[in-house]
């Protein structure tokens, strides 16, 4: 049987030799962390401490009553050392907290054992998912207590536990999977419970034999299955994989609470595990760092908060200037010009690339092929919505695309698609707001 | 029969009632002066204004979008009765607005924080990181605000060092530029003012004078030589109040990075700009 997968995508190089092999290291606490309080999609966290203030590891430094956030813990003990801003990733500038490490990482006295998974009830590990700061560690950082809180008349029946890590040069969530298969299935187990679900899947990319097998094992006679995937990109984004695993095809505009199902990143159910049997809230999280501009590729366990920069000097630093760095994978992260930006939740890699890996490509125009059309996992034709500012490519469900880049990876051409059909969605956006209102 | 007709009377009485009350209830609150206004625009719909017909031209005119002489077909007696509508002035001349391009950061003044490869486009640039270019107030020189579609009158085109020029003599001052782009550097100002701030940048004096050579940092020269006390700091950015300005020129000269522009400044200050 040809094993299982989703319409479309795209075969990429890998590039994950560079750091598959080497074990979870522990950075150790940084001299400095400059923690962004906005690190999630929903509401901004406010500031609860103040320039001067001592913290200890994992005190809750920001918080909101808004329901579709998560709070912010001190990834550090030690001192405030200013309320200030910072810039994240995608170049916005938002508040954050600097605290200077005493080096001596004193746990917070609400850290705690939260008791056996079988005394908790769903709205109890609810809560704890929500104080753990838990979001989804796979890039896109929503609210994991949000998944889990349906609106009346959906019946959550499957959660899908995603170890694809689909895209190169990643390896963050291979380890995890290789190093903490127990925590997942605990996590999963923790999950299943709040959904009240009744099937539990975890699709895994063939390429990852070792993590099947250790998460078969980790498994055991529990009814869940550890499925294989054909190695293929996007195999991993949440409505493509449970296209794969569950034949279902989340429908436009859209979301997998739709189906009935939720779907967590493999790093989000070991976070859910560690929160329940310690209580460590969302402090740290395993970043990949690889790239052919790095000294020493590896995957290292980093403090949330820490910068680019004390992450790749503990790698053997940036061994050429690389032509691009990038925060996440190289297919959907994005390009950084500031190294000082601090790790947040949902970053899953830093890579420092050459411009062989990373060219700088001229584009030419477009030959109607339709390799674009035929990639694409959320069967859309690209190259028509980023005919934009055309009219007529707002007819063509910018909305739909789930950013992948597959298009703009595919194209013969070299055309900037994706590019453009980020200018699309914005628009589109706005429209669609304005009909709302 | 007649059970009948007295039967639909009866209802189209009603139905009536019930329209004329719907309409005045659940009418949409429209500004009375777009409609008039539209009444006293010529009605060719020709386009010319830069807008799709006479109706939204009157909106934009209304809304303060555009200025009363985008409409070239108008004759003076529109112009009057528009005029009177709106309760402007219009001393032709002195009223006549024209595209300003608030920014001098071209390619060599303004810094880079990084090579921007992407496709050539305003928006795209600002949703990279939030643009390359250090100031983030500043012109991206994507020309969002010279493409095809914009400009119906040919008045703007993008200048050799990556700064938009508008040609004033072609400029009806339609807008549409101005709503083009998406940091707002271009704006409609009257043509021929003794001194324009060329710079939009409230980044203060630590950051923008590295950021850009022609920024206004926010020094206060301006605000301390003016004898007309014409000029305010305004978050850290210099704005001229134009009632009180009598084009003395001694903002123009005083300016270390000449972030002021216009015809009051001193000779030699002219021939630099
Ligand atoms: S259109 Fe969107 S979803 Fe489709 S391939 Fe391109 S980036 Fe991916
Ligand atoms: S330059 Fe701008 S304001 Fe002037 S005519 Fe062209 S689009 Fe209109
Ligand atoms: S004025 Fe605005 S639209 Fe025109 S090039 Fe500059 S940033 Fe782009």
């Amino acid at each position: 049987m040809p094993s299982k997968t989703f319409r479309g995508g795209v075969d990429t190089p890998h590039f994950k030799e560079m750091s598959a092999s080497s074990p979870i290291s522990e950075l150790p606490a940084p001299e400095k962390v400059t923690i962004p309080l906005t690190q999630h999609i929903g509401a901004p966290c406010e500031v609860k401490v103040e320039k001067g203030d001592q913290v200890d590891l994992g005190q809750i430094i920001a918080d909101t009553d808004a329901f579709v956030s998560a709070p912010i813990h001190a990834s550090v003990s030690g001192t405030v050392e200013a309320v200030t801003t910072t810039r994240l990733a995608d170049g916005r500038i938002v508040p954050a907290v600097v605290i200077a490490s005493d080096g001596e990482d004193r746990w917070h006295e609400s850290v705690a054992p939260k008791g056996e998974l079988r005394n908790l009830d769903a709205d109890a590990i609810r809560s704890i998912m929500r104080e753990a700061g838990l979001v989804g560690m796979g890039g896109a950082a929503f609210p994991t207590h949000v998944k889990y809180t349906p609106p009346p008349g959906v019946d959550l029946h499957t959660i899908i536990i995603n170890g694809c890590e689909c895209e190169p040069f990643l390896t963050c969530d291979h380890r995890v999977m290789l190093e903490f298969a127990d925590e997942i299935v605990f996590g999963l187990e923790a999950m299943m419970k709040v959904a009240g679900a009744k099937r539990g899947l975890i699709g895994i990319e063939e390429n990852k034999p070792d993590a099947i097998e250790a998460l078969r094992q980790a498994v055991g006679d529990r009814p869940y299955d550890v499925i294989p995937l054909k190695v293929k990109y996007p195999e991993g984004a949440e409505k493509q994989l449970i296209s794969a695993l569950t034949g279902q095809e989340v429908p436009s505009g859209g979301l997998p609470l739709d189906l009935g199902i939720v779907v967590n990143n493999v790093a989000t159910a070991v976070a859910l595990a560690n929160a329940i049997k310690t209580g460590q809230p969302l402090i740290d999280r395993v970043v990949t760092v690889s790239g052919d501009r790095v000294g020493r590729p590896g995957n290292l366990r980093v403090r949330i908060g820490t910068s680019m920069e004390d992450v790749f000097d503990a790698c053997g630093g940036l061994t050429e200037a690389p032509e691009r760095i990038v925060i996440g994978g190289p297919m959907m992260g994005q390009a950084v010009f500031d190294i000082s930006i601090p790790i947040t939740k949902g970053c899953s890699g830093v890579l420092a690339l050459s411009a062989e890996i990373a060219p700088v490509v001229e584009e030419k125009p477009c030959i109607r092929c339709g390799r674009c059309v035929e990639v694409c996992p959320s069967f859309l034709m690209p190259l028509y919505i980023a005919d934009y500012p055309h009219e007529a490519s707002l007819e063509y469900y910018p909305l739909d695309c789930i950013e992948c880049g597959s298009c703009s990876y595919i194209c013969p051409a070299d055309q900037r698609l994706l590019e453009r059909i980020r200018l699309a969605k914005v628009e589109a956006e706005a429209r669609q707001r304005s009909d709302d209102a | 029969m007649v059970e009948a007709i007295l039967t639909l009377m009866t209802l189209g009485l009603l139905f009536g009632a019930g329209l004329a009350f719907a309409s005045r209830v659940l009418a949409v609150k429209r500004d009375e002066r777009i409609e008039a206004v539209e009444a006293a625009l010529p009605g060719g719909n020709c386009g010319a204004c830069g807008k799709a017909g006479c109706g939204m031209f009157a909106e934009a005119l209304v809304e303060g979008r555009t200025q009363i002489f985008s409409c070239p077909v108008a004759d003076p007696e529109n112009l009057e009765r528009i005029a009177e509508i709106l309760d402007l002035d219009i001393d032709t001349d002195s009223d006549r607005k024209v595209a300003v391009v608030r920014c001098q950061g071209d390619d060599e003044a303004a810094k880079d924080r990084f090579r921007y490869i992407g496709i050539k486009d305003c928006n795209a640039a600002q949703m990279v990181a939030g643009g390359h270019k250090a100031c983030e107030y500043g012109c991206l020189g994507q020309g969002t605000c010279v493409g095809d579609d914009v400009c119906p009158f040919d008045a703007i085109y993008m200048g050799p060092n990556g700064l938009p020029v508008i040609i004033e003599e072609k400029c009806t001052g339609c807008g549409n530029c101005v709503e083009a782009c998406p940091r707002n550097i271009i704006a409609l100002m009257p043509q021929g003012l003794p001194v324009y701030v060329l710079c939009v940048s409230h980044d203060g004096p630590k950051y923008a004078r590295k950021a850009c050579d022609k920024a206004c940092i926010a020094c206060g020269m301006c605000v301390r030589k003016c004898p007309n006390e014409a000029f305010v700091l305004e978050d850290k950015l210099a704005v001229v109040d134009y009632d009180k300005c009598q084009a003395a020129g001694v903002c123009i000269d005083v300016c270390p990075t000449g972030a002021l522009v216009g015809p009051a400044g001193s000779e030699e200050k002219r021939k630099e700009a």
